[in-house]
């Protein structure tokens, strides 16, 4: 029987280790000069690790790892303060159209961002909005928003209704059962939606690309994009950029796997 | 009908407030509980609804970079025509139903059959469940630019390996060849969504009671019969949620097409997402970027509909 499981294991092993390659192939291409890389064949473990690649790309890509941080902070923010509430009041409050409201929500996750990021540029133009830290959050937030009520509601539906009701009955404000008995209670969901929103607002590349049209705000993503365009043959520069732009995605997932696969599922199954 | 719910919960509580003083309490409330939706309201009504209508009106203008800050003529459904004439569409429609369909049928095949293996129970399962999702968490940029080195005509991995194991003879050009561009992104795109289908069919595979397999087995079923018998019919509406979200997630991908080939070489690997950025932002034909954006919404909202039928349901199963 323990045999038949090692066996599984293996299985398992070289399916990740296939499905892992790619990310793989970029840290060793990252870790060689440029000699290295043009190598044929190529070199599987690279011959002499160095970080020269690193070196260079870091200075360069320091301000648009800043950039990325705010706008994924900000996003982070704002879509937990406009959806907590809201996913509150769905769970608790008993209000007609609220499956119309529900609804709403699907559909809005489901619109391309292309045809939203076509409108945005027209109309944030309009109100100044563009090449602003505040446009950008504002845009990055459509999908994140949706997708954390859905995530808190399912969640914050779980809390027995006695809790607050006790709450509000010994004279507690809405206000303040929600924010000093609710949101303590939620911190696991809170938690789940908040890292969500942050990836996303992190790996962001299509309104970034579209409305922030100068290089003032460039994040991350948008400045891996055209250093591809610009120095197609410095390959271990760019990877070594990618790496760098994918450390939040690491270390959220080192810090916080158990709320990752808890958001994949329930965001898409509950309706 | 909801005042005299939510009055029985309290007093179930055996709080004695009068019902007269509850129901003041609740008109007072009311006006408070809405700012609990308000932020959301105003999101919704400006991040989405505005733009999806603005979107519309776009399309029936003439909307160039000269509109930006001056006019734009209405004309009609003269943007859908000219879209629809334009020879790039034929390739770009076939295109996107090639991506789509490669995608959602292979992501879909892959995750189940790693739900199955990651449903037994092995040593370092978890651990390895958990680095398989590492390919969805990372930004799409990262992930298309990774494979834009391994599909490297000259100097890419894949190539290199393939033409060591003698099975292709002269190195291929990945994502500069019209014959290859496609194929490549789909296969970029499968690897992405690998991760969401194997966590889906895996939540859904983990309802599935014991019991059933047991009884089959006993019953002389064998493993494949085991699969077709219990585990796809109980999988039903997962596996229906499955591939709605994978249409709809799918039509919306843009990143890593914009990476990896930016659509060409020669509208190649084109298809409407990209193509829509490519009329409105390229070209500055904001009109006619509309166009094609809004008949994306169209698809969207079709499989939208199909999706929650498919949820409603599952909820009633």
């Amino acid at each position: 029987m323990i045999k038949r499981k090692i066996h599984l294991t293996i299985v398992a092993i070289l399916v990740t280790a296939v499905m892992l390659f790619p990310l793989y192939w970029t840290i060793i291409s990252s870790l060689e000069t440029n000699d290295q890389i043009f190598h044929q064949p190529p070199y599987f473990f690279p011959p002499t690790p160095e970080f020269v690649a690193y070196a260079h790309v870091f200075v360069e890509q320091l301000p648009h790892l800043q950039t990325s941080l705010i706008v994924a902070g900000g996003t982070t923010l704002l879509s937990l303060f406009v959806a907590a509430p809201a996913a509150y009041a769905i769970a608790h409050f008993r209000w007609r159209g609220v499956g119309a409201l529900i609804v709403a929500l699907l559909i809005s996750q489901m619109i391309p961002g292309v045809s939203l990021a076509n409108a945005l540029f027209i109309l944030f133009n309009k109100v100044g909005l563009l090449n602003s830290y505040l446009g950008l959050i504002l845009a990055d937030c459509s999908f994140c928003i949706p997708f954390n009520i859905l995530i808190l509601r399912a969640f914050m539906e779980s809390i027995p209704k006695d809790i607050s009701e006790a709450a509000l009955v010994d004279g507690a404000g809405e206000v303040r059962t929600f924010a000093s008995v609710i949101l303590p209670i939620s911190k696991s969901a809170l938690i789940t939606a908040g890292l969500f929103a942050f990836l996303f607002g992190w790996g962001d590349f299509l309104f970034a690309v579209t409305m922030m049209t100068q290089d003032a705000i460039q994040p991350i993503t948008v400045s891996l994009y055209s250093y591809i365009s610009q120095y197609s043959q410095s390959w271990n520069e760019m990877m070594a950029a990618a790496v760098l732009a994918s450390i939040p995605a690491a270390f959220l997932l080192l810090v916080s796997q158990r709320y990752i696969t808890a958001g994949m599922t329930s965001g898409s199954v509950k309706g | 009908m909801s005042l005299s719910r939510y009055g029985g919960v309290s007093s179930m509580n055996g709080v004695a407030v009068s019902r007269q003083s509850k129901r003041q309490r609740w008109k007072r409330n009311s006006g408070m509980r809405l700012l609990f939706l308000l932020p959301t309201l105003i999101y919704l009504l400006g991040i989405f609804l505005v733009p999806i209508i603005y979107n519309l009106v776009m399309s029936f203008r003439n909307y160039t970079a000269a509109s930006i800050n001056g006019n734009a003529p209405f004309i009609g459904l003269q943007n859908y025509i000219d879209v629809f004439r334009m020879p790039a569409m034929g390739q770009t429609l076939v295109n996107t139903i090639e991506f789509v369909v490669g995608s959602i049928v292979f992501q879909a095949i892959i995750g189940m059959a790693l739900a199955l293996l990651f449903n037994r129970k092995f040593p370092l399962s978890q651990l390895l469940r958990t680095l398989l999702l590492i390919p969805w968490l990372l930004p799409l940029i990262v992930s298309g630019t990774a494979f834009k080195w391994i599909f490297d005509q000259n100097h890419g991995v894949l190539n290199a390996v393939l033409l060591h194991l003698h099975i292709i003879h002269a190195p291929l050009g990945w994502l500069v060849s019209p014959n290859l561009a496609l194929i490549s992104v789909i296969i970029t795109n499968i690897w992405v969504g690998i991760p969401f289908n194997m966590v889906l069919f895996h939540s859904g595979l983990q309802n599935i009671p014991e019991e059933l397999y047991e009884a089959a087995a006993l019953d002389g079923c064998n493993k494949w019969q085991q699969f077709w018998s219990i585990t796809v019919p109980s999988l039903k509406s997962v596996i229906a949620i499955v591939l709605m979200l994978g249409l709809i997630y799918t039509l919306k991908v843009f990143d890593v097409i914009m990476v990896l080939t930016g659509g060409g070489p020669a509208n190649a690997s084109q298809i409407l997402s990209t193509w829509s950025y490519d009329l409105s932002f390229q070209n500055m034909q904001f009109g006619q970027g509309a166009a094609v954006g809004n008949i994306m919404i169209l698809i969207s909202l079709i499989f939208c509909f199909i999706y929650m039928r498919a949820t409603r349901q599952s909820e009633v199963n």
